[in-house]
């Protein structure tokens, strides 16, 4: 389908008129931020506040926990409180590895992407964004997309060190992760906020359409907190 | 699929007389109007953010092929495939072909615009590769083999007991005296059926809200997840997109997307906002091994430059049908093609041709409401204007309105006589009032008195007061307080 291209193309550049795109290659290099909403211009722990906050107005469920050693047992008490079978399937991500889940020898506990047949996934986050209360997760070796959005129940263990103030400081730590290969994003980058849910029956809400009916996040304090953009934080 | 938009006005008396649609649109107002106010008011900077966003869409358009092709250099470095298409039927050729070279079955989909703009479905069905609809709405629309009536809620003309029916009809397998009566049950029982759908799908199609120049990447908007279901569980998955998805970098993206869910159902972020950048990587466990993007154009590019240039901002939240009193009363079955509402009266005759769609751009108050709150700031009621125009000098509005303005004109162009025809006829309708002051026929009217009273007028012609208050200029600060009340 050249033919389809070259006349699109053409087409376009006929209505153009004279053709300076330097304005448009300035853009792709410099990427400019635009305005930023100054909910998210909060002191480092206030920030996480607001993370919460935003979280629990989607209808996601938080849990704050003061290390990596109470997980296993926040996992657990949220499997109770929902009547859920002892059973999880793990992301196989390295930063779940400081998790001492045999503490709990009755929670099962596998490893991998899912087909479908885990009722609850376990998950690590990219970052959390206090804007809006959203968990930034994107595909790897590590985090399988599959467990996002299969299982019923979706188990986030996100650090309070990894919670951003938007969406543009998720998007520059990804860039200097990438840096082997610049400007190129994993597969698939999920902004998630909240449960899955519908309202094409009748404008009724209901939870639980296609994705996990429950998102469950389990909020480590580890005191650092950090921001892309520290410098900003100076005098607060 | 077959557009009835020159039927407007049949489509539009038999919705007023359809009880199940007056039901469910009566719940607009209540559910997107209030919930989009609620959501700009908790955001301060709201309205500058729909100025950049109108800003970020025009310097967008201003270099459209220059980010196109940026855009398809990054598809191709990441692996994936990028399609150009001029046309709807060559779009349909390029997906059905792709289907082709894993032999598919089946084909999940998640919601596209664009795929009803090029009546996808039917072709694929036709071709033996059965598409299924996973948004729940537009699952909905297809088992009850209709086209959406709203571009972000399908099925929202529906009711539940129609829902039910069609579950009833479409769900054989399932105990034929199961409940169907309340929403939680239909949602359950339609997770159930797709579920299955998805691990089964051979091929992927979604829409695209946005791709991304910067790094190749289709981005789509989503609350229940099915579109993410749709991308990452077959082999390939296609996005399906308009030149004028195109955006240049993350940064605008985002700068759009924080208007886009917010305008469209007043929610802050939508569950579910999804960045895909070609196929699974070598190292990846999961995810599509193919990635395709199908470029359309079907008529864009002829608008770049012309006086329709704004409506390629739309970002399809569809808050200008929500705010639309006339989409309100008949729905958006009523115009006759994919695209209703006011950016359906703008967008319609521009791909259609106003011979065909000419009704659309008339269906309007003029209010104002849909600019109002288009979060591009789209000038939907001038570019509806300009239709009109067109249709004028095209001669295709009908001989009496034709005439009427013809005669209207030439009373205007002679203000003498103007003022003296114009007090004839107040003194006429005075008459025809009666003591009642309401005139219950009209012989150039009908339509009108058809459905309710013309009040008739009181007192003078407006021309006559302004004459008449020009000639006691105002002296004081008084008068002129006076003036400002009259």
């Amino acid at each position: 389908m050249s033919d389809a291209r070259a006349e699109i193309l053409g087409k376009i550049r006929q209505s153009r008129g004279v053709i300076d795109d330097s304005a448009a290659e300035a853009r792709l290099s410099t990427r400019p931020r635009g305005i930023i909403p100054a909910r998210t211009d909060k002191a480092p722990g206030v920030l996480v506040d607001l993370f919460v906050t935003q979280a629990e107005f989607v209808d996601a469920s938080v849990d704050r926990v003061a290390s990596a050693d109470d997980v296993p047992d926040a996992v657990a008490a949220y499997l109770a409180s929902q009547n859920l079978p002892s059973e999880v399937r793990l992301a196989p991500d390295t930063q779940l590895d400081d998790i001492p889940w045999d503490q709990r020898p009755t929670l099962l506990v596998s490893r991998g992407k899912t087909d479908g047949s885990h009722e609850v996934s376990v998950t690590a986050a990219f970052a959390g964004i206090a804007e809006t209360g959203s968990l930034m997760l994107h595909s790897g070796p590590e985090s399988p997309s599959t467990l996002n959005f299969l299982p019923d129940h979706h188990v986030v263990v996100l650090r309070a060190s990894q919670v951003r103030k938007s969406y543009e400081d998720g998007w520059d730590d990804l860039r200097r992760q990438m840096t082997s290969r610049p400007n190129t994003l994993p597969r698939t980058v999920n902004f998630i906020t909240g449960p899955s849910r519908t309202g094409d029956i009748e404008q009724k809400i209901l939870m639980g359409a296609h994705g996990p009916r429950r998102l469950h996040i389990v909020l480590i304090d580890d005191g650092f907190i950090g921001t892309s953009t520290p410098e900003k934080f100076d005098g607060i | 699929m077959e557009s009835t938009s020159h039927r407007f006005p049949e489509n539009a008396r038999a919705a007023l007389t359809n009880e199940a649609l007056q039901s469910a649109l009566g719940k607009l107002e209540t559910g997107f109007v209030v919930n989009r106010a609620t959501a700009a008011g908790r955001l301060p900077e709201f309205e500058a953010l729909r100025d950049q966003a109108r800003d970020i869409k025009n310097h967008t358009l201003a270099h459209l092929d220059y980010y196109l092709e940026a855009f398809e250099a990054k598809v191709i470095e990441n692996g994936g495939h990028v399609h150009w298409a001029s046309t709807a039927a060559e779009a349909r050729q390029i997906i059905l072909d792709i289907c082709r070279t894993v032999d598919a079955k089946t084909v999940t989909k998640g919601k596209s615009m664009i795929a009803e703009e090029i009546a996808l479905n039917d072709y694929l069905a036709e071709n033996g590769v059965e598409p299924i609809e996973t948004d729940l709405g537009e699952y909905i629309i297809q088992l009850r083999d209709e086209p959406p009536s709203h571009i972000i809620a399908p099925a929202v003309h529906v009711i539940k007991e129609q829902v039910a029916e069609a579950f009833h009809v479409a769900h054989t397998h399932l105990d034929p005296n199961r409940s169907l009566e309340e929403p939680r049950e239909l949602l359950e029982e339609a997770r159930a059926v797709l579920r299955q759908k998805f691990l089964d799908a051979d091929v992927g199609i979604t829409g695209a809200n946005f791709l991304i120049a910067e790094t190749g990447t289709s981005v789509i908007v989503t609350n229940e997840g099915n579109g993410d279901l749709t991308q990452i569980l077959p082999k390939i998955h296609i996005a399906l997109a308009s030149l004028e998805k195109v955006t240049p970098t993350l940064e605008d993206t985002t700068s759009l997307l924080r208007v886009l869910a917010r305008s469209a159902t007043g929610q802050e972020f939508s569950s579910y906002t999804t960045f895909s950048t070609g196929p699974r990587r070598d190292d990846d466990v999961d995810g599509p091994s193919e990635y395709h993007v199908v470029l359309l154009d079907n008529g864009r590019s002829g608008m770049l430059g012309s006086e329709f240039q704004d409506m390629l901002r739309c970002i399809r939240c569809g808050a200008c049908m929500n705010h639309c009193p006339v989409y309100g009363v008949v729905g958006g079955h009523a115009y006759g093609w994919v695209y209703p509402g006011p950016m359906g009266a703008v967008l319609t005759p521009t791909l259609l041709g106003v011979e065909e769609a000419g009704h659309l751009p008339n269906a309007s108050t003029f209010c104002g409401r849909c600019e109002s709150v288009c979060p591009v700031r789209i000038p939907l009621p001038n570019l509806m204007r300009q239709y009109r125009k067109r249709e004028f000098e095209r001669k295709l509005v009908p001989a009496s309105t034709r005439a009427g303005l013809g005669l209207w004109a030439f009373f205007a162009r002679r203000p003498a006589l103007y003022r003296v025809a114009t007090e004839i006829m107040g003194l006429m309708l005075r008459v025809m009032g009666g003591k009642r002051g309401r005139i219950g026929w009209l012989p150039a009217a009908r339509g009108w008195t058809a459905h309710r009273d013309m009040p008739a007028p009181t007192g003078r012609t407006f021309q006559a007061q302004w004459a008449a208050r020009r000639a006691v200029r105002p002296q004081s600060s008084k008068d002129a307080s006076r003036r400002t009340k009259l």
